[in-house]
């Protein structure tokens, strides 16, 4: 059994720690956090010549061509760092709806220009509050012309393209757009996560262009359990930081004389902190195990390290702040861009009660087939 | 067992009914009744003239502080006449934010350690909200371990009897508006740390004393750091023997512990609503969470019950109350979280126009954290609750008969 | 990344197979799936004896305890291959549970600190069965503070033998044990972890007296053994005089280590329940508010499958598996307690019901209620591990300890 990274691949996530630790320092979050840049320039061409926004894309269109146990990897890094670049919107959700259902003219106009970090993509899908349904989605394509409204988009106002869903002639279908062109109004909306820019952005006659044929939802479903992997990786890297931290503060932090932590309070705080980070991390492993093998478990794989480093980020970095005490909840210590990042983590992608459902559901499909069989 | 008024008690539930038909600001209301935990929506006046007004008015005709005694502002009204009183200003009582730390525990502070004409000076215009008040306790090395503290007072070489203050205090709400501050110093360093405590009122445009707003994680700046450099105060200001700071401190913490205990905002009416007006309510898994807070909001409600009757009958309420912000503060977090994994996707936004029931949840979110921290965070609760209500032993204190310059300062090596 | 095995794993694990598929008592295979949580149930038969055959069995064919050394009864065999082995025991590994703590933990103490005499004389036995061993050292007042127990040994005048007197309590398996391990007190004078000691002690000498305990859920697994002068001979002292808490520690730390045997957690049997058990409104799998208690357990329970399979990749690398699998029992004990009471929370009113026939599920949840509690006290409380997690994997510092450099007979509570 090798149930672990490869060394090259542990070699790569060093490489890629001593890199945003340098560039994607917490001056440099807070730039975006406080700013009304949409990301860090610097850090996302940074990003781009060290192959890492095109690590997943194959050779043929200008990527790396390593694969997505590296992008995992990567993704923990990005999510410790809390880094402030369009990378989940573009690497994890433009590039593959590209590769899942675009055509070789598609890919080949786009990819290359991720990978070198020349272009921004997102996923524009949610309109209303609540679990996004077909049915909840009322912008349309007409006359190869999109228009509707689209909130939240991450890195909406700064990407140069979107892949949107809408419904077309035959139902739910995806297209891409350009959004520097006509028919696209874009604002800049207030988040719980600042340093993370969604805009709104209303359509009205944009110009559009299919993306593949056929069931658009279950493209979403597949591209989004990729997505959820990765995301569930920058999940583990922010819950282990905030743990850190936290001990770090405890070990440091004196109160009636010793050191808080040890107090049997603050450890058992700590001790669960890292229950709830270990327990994400190897359904971590799962799902990384399964999107880079392409295995029939991904389903399963990708609910379940969804849900388990959603809670573990949460519960993270909310106590990483109550072990701060009052300076936790200051804006000049870093907790609150963790609990900030986690709590937006939380819903990109949808929340945690839809994932918790859906995981039952898939755990259920599963079962029923092989009872079957 | 009941929730009736006493026939006293109706008669004067009735006088203040009467009484806030007649004068509250009802032009406020609605934006009072939107306003949720983490955030005042007013944004017709400005909140800090309104409550002014508001108070002012209640002063005039006795509501201010109306359990203090006729002397010092008040109208001498029983507990459970105060109760009531809170009951029926309702929403208004938003407005009193404010005036929380001065009338909650400022006022009992200089009540029981001040002298008669301190008393008459000061408590009167407290009341009536003319001035504010600040509590100057916590400081950067002493949070949970508040007896830590080293603000110095030394007496002043030059006959008066003034003391001169130097050091920083932290977490000071209100400090920015506040004419007043009830101040905790070390007067002794040489002994242990509780024993080298006095405690002063000051008045907070003396010089030396600077005020910085915390920028918050949540962006609001509620809290303050102040800052002392030589700043004198007569000895007529202070409050309890020289050395006894830390016993006239436990007046005020208790009426601290007391008055945040009831009536804690838990998120709890703000999420069925939401969840009503959502059609989410119809989910079991909605269902089986809401079921949950729903029964620690009825549990916190009608623990406070239990005190009011002890209250009403003249007794003193029991320990049960010690359990309100543990259970507050911990459920309106976790509310704030689960409200914004209902609205999916979208609970990430924040603004009032954009976001679901006008970012309510989300500004809960930011400023919860806070909740389980300020006034004694949960593990201090814990620590309070099974020590002094379910008499476990005290945690062993290494400092606790060492000189206060002999404790260690940092767990660096 | 895989769960594949390396060729030599691989070939191992076909001539476990081989050799488990043509040896393995098969007639007990319904008995043994239909066990599990609930404790081992062989109706008309004899679970002692049905154990020491197929300890026997696997002893004489060198599977008995395959990584200890051949000499001592075992094979030789890697850590990984260890795991493997477990793995295709499978379901027969519930017969191994008369051996468990034996093997896991007296084993391994007497293997590290007994001459080569004892050695051999005690470790084949052990390992094929034929001799059952238990720990003793918990007593009433030295529970999650071990080092605080008063067993006295004395050495006896002018001879080479200690007499024993005191009490331990939660022995498991001391009524049926042939010898345990005992950690006692030899210096009363010195703080308390400096005057241990510990022996072999052999479990049917005169002046050991073994009372069960009646526990909450009826059963009576655990004991309470008495010592009225009983004596010891010098050469079944393992280590030094007053080293005994060191000594204990390669024992504790066997207990908290063994990877690979798999933790119960009780979600496969929930898991099963709500995919039958029908609500009003359909198979309670389908009811929202079951979904997302499930979706919570299900991750908890992948977490810990797959932290088990990081330190088994450890092993298979041979490298020394990180600190990660000290999380498994804190999990798994409060999530059966969790499970155990929210099954019977969706059978509602026949939730109540204790027996086989009567009770949904034959009462599987309803025995996993009241077995739980102990799962969160045995072998380290859930406070202790997270002391341990915080002290020993995240580096914080200890307890304040008022007894530390104190005489056991001046500390609080003497």
């Amino acid at each position: 059994m090798n149930f672990d990274f490869s060394d090259e691949q542990k070699q790569l996530r060093d490489s890629a720690r001593r890199f945003l630790e340098k560039q994607s320092s917490v001056a440099v979050v807070r730039r975006v956090l406080e700013g009304d840049e949409g990301y860090d320039r610097e850090l996302w061409q940074g990003l781009a010549e060290m192959g890492f926004t095109g690590a997943a894309i194959p050779e043929e269109f200008g990527g790396a061509g390593l694969g997505y146990l590296e992008l995992c990897v990567i993704a923990e890094e990005l999510g410790r760092a809390v880094a402030p670049v369009p990378f989940s919107s573009t690497v994890y959700l433009a590039a593959e709806f590209l590769l899942a259902a675009g055509n070789d003219a598609q890919k080949k106009n786009y990819l290359p220009k991720i990978a070198a970090g020349e272009v921004i993509g997102t996923f524009a899908y949610a309109e209303t509050a609540g679990e996004v349904t077909a049915e909840r989605i009322k912008a349309t394509v007409s006359g190869g012309k999109l228009s509707g409204t689209k909130i939240p988009v991450a890195d909406g106002a700064i990407a140069d393209f979107a892949v949107v869903a809408a419904q077309g002639g035959s139902g739910l279908g995806l297209y891409l757009v350009d959004l520097t062109g006509p028919g696209v109004t874009r604002t800049v909306v207030d988040t719980i996560d600042p340093s993370r820019k969604h805009a709104r952005i209303v359509f009205d006659g944009a110009p559009v262009e299919q993306l593949g044929a056929g069931n658009a939802e279950a493209v979403i479903e597949a591209v989004y359990d990729r997505a959820a992997v990765l995301t569930a990786f920058e999940q583990v890297g922010g819950s282990d930081r905030a743990l850190e931290m936290a001990r770090d503060y405890a070990l440091e932090r004196i109160a009636f004389g010793r050191q808080i932590g040890s107090f049997q309070a603050i450890k058992h705080i700590l001790a669960d902190m890292y229950v709830s980070a270990t327990l994400a991390r190897s359904n971590c492993y799962w799902g990384a195990y399964a999107l880079s093998t392409g295995s029939a478990e991904l389903p399963e794989a990708a609910a379940s390290c969804r849900v388990s480093a959603t809670r573990a980020f949460q519960h993270c970095s909310t106590n990483n702040i109550q072990v701060h005490g009052g300076m936790g909840f200051t804006w000049q210590f870093d907790c609150h861009l963790y609990y900030k990042r986690s709590n937006l983590l939380a819903l990109n992608l949808g929340s945690l009660s839809v994932w918790e459902n859906r995981l039952i559901a898939r755990m259920r499909a599963r079962n029923s087939a092989r009872d079957a069989a | 067992m009941n929730f009736d008024d006493t026939p006293e008690e109706a008669a004067f539930r009735q006088e203040a009914r009467a009484w806030i038909a007649a004068n509250a600001p009802k032009h406020l209301k609605e934006e009072l009744e939107l306003s949720g935990f983490g955030g005042l929506y007013l944004k017709s006046e400005d909140p800090m003239q309104a409550g002014k007004a508001w108070q002012k008015k209640k002063a005039e005709a006795g509501w201010a502080c109306l359990h203090w005694p006729k002397e010092y502002g008040g109208r001498g009204a029983t507990p459970i006449e105060r109760v009531i009183w809170g009951q029926e200003e309702g929403v208004y009582a938003k407005l009193s934010g404010l005036f929380t730390i001065g009338h909650g525990m400022c006022g009992p502070t200089v009540m029981a350690w001040g002298s008669e004409e301190a008393k008459r000076e000061r408590l009167p215009t407290l009341a009536s909200g003319e001035e504010i008040w600040c509590q100057l306790f916590s400081e950067p090395a002493a949070g949970s371990d508040l007896a830590g503290l080293r603000t110095r007072a030394e007496q002043a070489t030059d006959g008066s009897g003034d003391w001169i203050i130097n050091g920083q205090k932290i977490w000071t709400s209100g400090a920015q508006h506040s004419q007043w501050g009830l101040l905790l110093t070390r007067t002794d360093p040489n002994v242990p740390k509780h024993k080298g405590l006095t405690m002063f009122f000051l008045d907070m445009r003396s010089p030396g004393v600077e005020v910085r707003p915390i920028r918050q994680m949540n962006d609001q700046r509620t809290f303050n750091e102040v800052f002392f450099e030589n700043v004198r105060i007569p000895d007529s200001q202070r409050l309890g023997p020289v050395g006894a700071g830390w016993n006239v401190s436990l007046t005020t913490l208790m009426n601290e512990r007391l008055s945040i205990g009831s009536g804690m905002p838990t998120g709890f009416p703000d999420l069925l609503d939401f969840a009503i007006a959502t059609g989410d309510v119809d989910n079991p898994a909605v269902r089986a969470k809401l079921a949950d807070w729903s029964v620690k909001a009825s549990g916190l409600k009608f623990t406070a019950f239990r005190a009011l009757s002890a209250l009403s009958k003249g007794e003193t309420p029991g320990p049960e109350n010690s359990i309100g912000k543990l259970v507050a503060g911990a459920m309106m977090q976790d509310i704030a979280k689960y409200a914004m994994d209902l609205q999916g996707e979208a609970g990430i936004l924040t603004n009032a126009a954009d976001a679901e029931a006008r970012g309510k949840f989300q500004a809960m979110a930011l400023r919860s954290p806070a909740t389980r921290i300020e006034g004694g965070s949960d593990e201090i609760l814990r620590n309070i609750i099974a020590e002094r209500v379910l008499n476990l032993p005290a945690d062993v204190r290494v400092d606790k008969d060492v000189p206060f310059n002999a404790i260690p300062t940092s767990g660096r090596k | 990344m895989n769960f594949d095995d390396t060729p030599e794993e691989a070939k191992f694990r076909a001539e476990v197979r081989e050799w488990i598929s043509a040896n393995a008592p098969h007639d007990l295979d319904e008995d043994l799936k239909k066990s599990g949580l609930a404790g081992l149930r062989l109706p008309g038969r004899d679970i002692m004896a049905e154990s020491k055959a197929w300890q026997k069995k696997k002893a004489d064919a060198g599977w008995a305890v395959p990584h200890w050394p051949k000499e001592y009864g075992g094979r030789g065999a890697t850590p990984i291959e260890r795991v493997i082995w477990q793995q295709e025991e499978g379901l027969y590994n519930q017969l191994a549970q008369p051996f468990a703590i034996g093997q896991g933990m007296c084993g391994p103490t007497v293997m590290a600190y007994a001459s080569e005499d004892l050695k051999r004389k005690y470790l084949p036995k052990l390992a094929s069965g034929e001799e059952i061993w238990c720990q003793l050292f918990s007593e009433p007042a030295g529970g999650s503070d071990v080092a605080a127990l008063r067993t006295r040994a004395e050495k006896a005048d002018g001879s080479d033998e200690w007499v024993i007197n005191g009490q331990k309590i939660w022995t498991s398996g001391a009524q049926y044990s042939d010898y345990g391990i005992l950690l006692t007190r030899t210096d009363p004078n010195v703080p308390k972890h400096a005057g241990l000691t510990m022996f072999i002690v052999d479990m049917k000498a005169p002046g050991v007296e073994v009372r069960p305990i009646h526990q909450m859920n009826g059963g009576r697994g655990f004991n309470e053994v008495f010592f009225e002068n009983v004596r010891i001979h010098d050469s079944h002292r393992l280590g030094a005089v007053n080293d005994g808490w060191n000594v204990a520690l390669t024992t504790l730390m066997n207990e908290r280590m063994s990877i690979g045997s798999r933790l119960a957690t009780g979600f496969p049997e929930i898991f099963g329940f709500v995919a039958d058990f029908q609500l009003p409104d359909g198979p309670a799998i389908d009811n929202a508010a079951v979904r997302a208690k499930l979706a919570d357990w299900a991750v908890k329970s992948s977490g810990l499958r797959y932290t088990a399979f990081r330190a088994i990749s450890s092993l298979s690398k041979g490298e020394r598996p990180g600190p990660e699998n000290s999380i498994g029992k804190l999990v798994a004990g409060v999530m059966t307690q969790d499970i155990a009471k929210y099954a019977m929370e969706l059978q509602a009113e026949a939730g109540v019901l204790t027996s086989q026939e009567d009770a949904p599920a034959a009462a599987l949840f309803q025995n996993m209620v009241l077995n739980s509690p102990g799962m969160r006290i045995a072998g380290g409380t859930d406070e202790i591990l997270r002391n341990i997690i915080a002290e020993r994997v995240l580096g914080l510092p200890g307890d304040v300890r008022v007894d530390k450099n104190v005489p056991f007979n001046q500390a609080p509570g003497r």
